[in-house]
């Protein structure tokens, strides 16, 4: 079962202590924020956790396997993840 | 913006002391990660989901000295962005 945003936001409640409706909206909030940083370009480094970038990637021939079309992708942003050491240890058990 | 400034931005906006938010973005980044030491998915609307991969071993060389070396297999979570922030990032 995947860890969704309704889990997120019920077991903020518990461990916490808040209320539903502001375990809602803080949980949100958490989301919003780090959206909007990420939508300004700017990346979002969460120690123990991971590191969320900004690239930009260059246009490129591209092409669709099932069609066999040649297409170009034209440049755009991406958003990249990296794990923190200390979280890529803990998940190798190590 | 680092975890700090995360803190701080979410007090000021829920108008909640530096304290509780505090306690709430460390909170949500442990069950984070705990999810992701369990090999559970994570999916979060409009932000992403993560997904605990296996990548296997290699022999590799190292390119300064050229000795052989053994990377062994990892696990590793990946990361796909969901479609809000994709097309917030990209505008």
């Amino acid at each position: 079962m995947a860890l969704t945003k309704e889990k997120l936001i019920s077991r903020l409640q518990t461990q916490v202590g808040l209320s539903k409706p502001e375990s809602r909206s803080t949980v949100e909030r958490v989301l919003d924020i780090m959206k909007e940083s990420l939508a300004q370009g700017e990346d979002l480094l969460i120690s123990g956790f991971g590191k969320f970038s900004v690239r930009q990637k260059n246009a490129r021939r591209g092409r669709n396997p099932q069609t066999k079309e040649n297409l170009i992708l034209r440049a755009r942003k991406v958003v990249v993840f990296k794990t923190s050491g200390v979280l890529r240890n803990l998940i190798n058990g190590d | 913006m680092n975890k700090s400034q995360l803190i701080e931005a979410l007090a000021k906006a829920e108008n909640i002391t530096l304290k509780k938010a505090e306690m709430v973005v460390n909170a949500v980044f442990e069950n984070m990660a705990d999810a992701l030491v369990q090999k559970e998915r994570i999916e979060i609307r409009g932000f992403g989901s993560f997904k605990v991969k296996f990548y296997n071993g290699y022999k590799g060389r190292n390119p300064k000295t050229g000795d052989l070396i053994k990377v062994d297999g990892k696990k590793l979570p990946f990361f796909k962005v969901g479609k809000e922030l994709r097309e917030r990032v990209d505008r």
